[in-house]
């Protein structure tokens, strides 16, 4: 039974971005949007965190968040899917179950 | 798919009054069901009617109001955490001996057993917040 996180928060800022790598399971799905769309940038402190979740989770990031801070895809960590807004809603709808860590 | 969408924060704190709407219009736009749409805690402030924001600025509270009258969405805000921030229809004011009532076209006032009853009804129930 897959589950979406979709995290809100930039792992710069707070603990819920590693709060849930922590408590994900293998097989779930990984959505960044608002400021924690900073957190796909590649070459940060928190990107080997998040490349050694990918072995076994799907990580996607919403496009328009992350054009909206300034970041444009090619700085993201390869392997993360952009995904538009009803990108993000088929997620919800693939996943019979969704977290938000607000 | 039949979805129930939690709001919990307020158009002018951070970003996720504006994620909820443009998920709920991507939702529709993709056939899905909004079963409703229950707004809690500072989420409440999405549903007056006495906010005049700059014309060039968005327009959060109207733009609900136009969504839900052309989708006939049921946009329900909890009561207790209306009646701390000021968020009233008719009947309420009218129980609160107040003189005015500001909730927007669209909004009904109700209680928390709408959002548990509205994650029963729908296939997902999706929560944004700050």
């Amino acid at each position: 039974m897959a589950m979406l996180h979709i995290v809100n928060k930039s792992p710069f800022e707070r603990v819920a971005f590693e709060s849930c790598l922590g408590h994900a399971s293998e097989g779930d799905s990984i959505l960044m949007i608002e400021d924690a769309t900073v957190g796909a940038v590649d070459g940060t402190v928190f990107s080997d965190l998040l490349k050694a979740a990918m072995a076994d989770k799907a990580v996607y990031v919403l496009g328009g968040d992350l054009a909206a801070r300034g970041m444009s895809e090619d700085r993201i960590i390869d392997g993360i899917k952009v995904v538009d807004y009803a990108g993000f809603v088929d997620l919800t709808a693939d996943n019979e179950k969704t977290q938000s860590w607000l | 798919m039949k979805y129930t969408v939690m709001i919990n924060e307020g158009p002018y704190q951070h970003q996720s009054a504006d994620t909820a709407l443009q998920f709920v219009r991507a939702a529709l736009a993709k056939g899905h069901e909004i079963y409703r749409v229950f707004f809690y805690h500072d989420g409440v402030n999405n549903g007056t009617c006495l906010s005049v924001p700059p014309s060039d600025d968005r327009q959060i509270q109207k733009e609900w109001s136009e969504l839900a009258k052309e989708h006939e969405l049921d946009l329900v805000i909890c009561i207790a955490a209306a009646q701390r921030r000021g968020i009233m229809d008719e009947s309420e004011a009218k129980r609160q001996g107040m003189d005015a009532h500001n909730i927007a076209d669209g909004f009904r006032i109700s209680g928390l057993g709408q959002l548990i009853e509205g994650g029963i009804q729908a296939d997902r129930t999706i929560v944004f917040g700050d």
